[in-house]
């Protein structure tokens, strides 16, 4: 007998704002902005103050958007922001000083073409920007790439648990595509909001005066005047980083066993890719994909072994060429590395896939 | 009395608050930082509010505030420190939630916070230190800076049609309908100091009872940004800042 599911049809901003409350987060601060403004809409709509009781406030700017983030994180609240590319790029001071205190606080960034105010269409050109981080100082963010609207569910609630476990901000690095486009959609079951008592105990480093009197004060701060300090401070960090790399890369991969031509492409790419695969495959061409769905860390060791047994390792992204770097240095020159870029809100085909893959082999 | 019998503790008519702990300050002698923090100290103590209550220390000469008050403490980006108020205290709605800023940040990086938080009627105590200079950074021009006052970045006085005129921020917090307490005090002289207590009180009960927004600004000295000695600094300031921007409540409405 199969299990009945319930199925809902859905935009992947709406998902993102129902998984929100039914995984139990405790706050959501945002700012309108175009291709992601439905994440708010849906939350103002749907009310969880009255159920979940879960804070839903409309900031007056990105940058105290990601400043309530970092600040509600501090107290050991689960809480998160989104934002479109322009609007992200002001959120890179908060990100930051939330990775510099070790703050957990999640940022949905629905991705349009750029630069500057771009376009409004679909745009990939954030990974960049997400991966390595447009604030300053040694710091990573985990970056998630959701490539259907069900993922833009399930990783509200992968995200809410990486970030806790490890202490760090984390990013659900989408586009306007995925973001705008309705899929059916399961979505998760309600998860209560962590209790007082529940926060006292796995956030002892929390802001939040909570049995101050038989502990020390705790407070966050990035400001370390001593510098021998400051790089144990970072190298503490790193240490951290190296670990996050060993243990929680995430991909999916698809007809790569005995793949001679890889496509890695992530999020609408990866969607779009995967049926020029198949466009290949029916050629004759055995071409395969690795999708990864971790960004950062990103699976640079899978990509390597394929890349060994490949005659050309093609990158397919919505960008003039930024994951194609990763790729670039996963492969570690066992294959030639070409780009599939469009931008600036541009889309492929997989037709369009296939041609170039075919024009370039 | 003997020295022993002024040592007794039922003898003991003033002393350090127990939430102030030993770490030495950095702050320049006669500098209103430490009054505040001691007055701050106090406050929190004397309401029984040390578990529920988180501070948002600035960008600026305070950000070691966090140092010197055994509290919980956040320390802010510039000028952030309303709109991190703004979700702690709606995630901990029984919480006295207080931001302690100077004029650069309260006044100028943070402007747009400050109003926002102010004008949501976020249940938060704002406290404003107003020395009318950038003390850190080493006494640069500030929003509050008066017409005519030297500092390192218009070392020939302060002029209008370079640098604009200095900002009223308090007075227009004031007009903000979120804004049930805006009040403007000094720690000067002892008297002024009581007051000043008194009104970072009555900021804190209107934050744990959710009243709506307060303000409590502080005309400060900066001896050393404005190169007088501690006590220069004290007659300069009733002088030159109080005329500029008197004391007392500008609104009242709890």
């Amino acid at each position: 007998m199969s299990e009945k599911k319930d199925y809902v049809l859905l935009k992947g901003n709406e998902a993102i704002a129902k998984a929100a409350y039914r995984y139990g987060y405790d706050g959501f601060f945002g700012y309108p902005i175009t291709p992601q403004s439905e994440v708010l809409e849906t939350l103002a709509l749907d009310k969880p103050w009255e159920t979940t009781g879960m804070v839903v406030l409309q900031a007056e700017s990105e940058l105290a958007s990601i400043n309530m983030v970092y600040a509600a994180g501090s107290t050991g609240k689960c809480v998160m922001t989104s934002s479109s590319s322009p609007g992200v790029a002001l959120m890179q001071e908060g990100i930051s000083y939330m990775a510099a205190c070790e703050i957990p606080g999640l940022v949905v960034s629905v991705g349009r073409g750029g630069p500057g105010l771009g376009t409004i269409q679909p745009g990939q050109a954030d990974y960049y920007q997400a991966v390595y981080g447009g604030g300053n100082g040694d710091y990573r963010c985990l970056v998630f790439a959701p490539a259907t609207v069900q993922e833009m569910a399930d990783f509200m609630g992968l995200a809410k648990e990486l970030m806790f476990k490890w202490r760090m901000p984390a990013i659900i690095l989408s586009d306007g595509l995925i973001g705008q486009m309705m899929e059916k959609v399961v979505l998760p079951d309600y998860q209560p909001r962590r209790t007082d008592e529940e926060i006292r105990e796995q956030c002892p480093w929390a802001t939040n005066g909570l049995g101050l009197k038989n502990r020390r004060y705790n407070f966050t701060t990035s400001l370390e005047l001593e510098a021998p300090l400051m790089q144990d401070r970072n190298r503490a960090m790193t240490a951290k980083y190296d670990e996050i790399c060993e243990k929680e890369v995430r991909y999916e991969e698809y007809k790569t066993d005995d793949a001679e031509i890889l496509l890695v492409a992530y999020g609408c790419s990866a969607r779009i890719s995967m049926s020029a695969v198949d466009c290949l495959r029916a050629e004759g061409i055995k071409a395969g994909l690795l999708r990864p769905i971790t960004l950062w860390p990103f699976p640079t060791r899978r990509i390597c072994e394929i890349a060994g047994q490949c005659k050309k390792v093609f990158a397919v992204e919505l960008s003039e060429g930024q994951m194609v770097t990763d790729v670039r240095l996963a492969v570690e020159g066992k294959a030639p590395v070409a780009l599939i870029g469009r931008s600036g809100g541009v889309v492929y085909s997989p037709e369009e896939v296939y041609e170039e893959v075919m024009s370039q082999i | 009395m003997t020295r022993e019998d002024i040592l007794k503790p039922e003898n003991k008519v003033a002393g350090k608050p127990a939430l102030m702990n030993d770490t030495p300050m950095h702050y320049c002698p006669g500098c209103s930082h430490g009054v505040v923090h001691k007055l701050i100290a106090e406050v929190i103590e004397e309401m029984g509010a040390e578990e529920k209550t988180i501070g948002i220390c600035p960008v600026g000469c305070a950000v070691f505030a966090y140092r010197y008050v055994d509290i919980d403490w956040i320390e802010a980006a510039h000028g952030r420190a309303p709109a991190c108020a703004s979700a702690v205290k709606r995630l901990w709605p029984e919480h006295v939630v207080f931001t302690y800023q100077g004029d650069g940040d309260l006044a100028c990086i943070g402007t747009g916070e400050t109003i926002h938080a102010l004008n949501r009627g976020e249940n938060i105590a704002v406290i404003f230190i107003n020395n009318a200079i950038y003390g850190m950074t080493g006494g640069q021009m500030a929003p509050t800076t008066l017409m005519g006052m030297k500092t390192s970045t218009c070392p020939y006085g302060r002029q209008s049609d370079l640098h604009g005129f200095p900002l009223h921020v308090t007075d227009i917090a004031a007009t903000l309908e979120g804004t049930c307490y805006v009040t403007r005090q000094a720690v000067d002289t002892v008297a002024n100091i009581r007051r000043a207590k008194k009104a970072i009180r009555q900021a804190f009960e209107n934050s744990i009872n959710r009243k709506g927004s307060s303000l409590v600004e502080i005309v400060s000295t900066c001896a050393s940004g404005w190169k007088m000695t501690p006590e220069q600094a004290n007659k300069w300031m009733a002088e030159n800042m109080f005329p500029y921007y008197p004391l007392g409540d500008l609104k009242v409405s709890f």
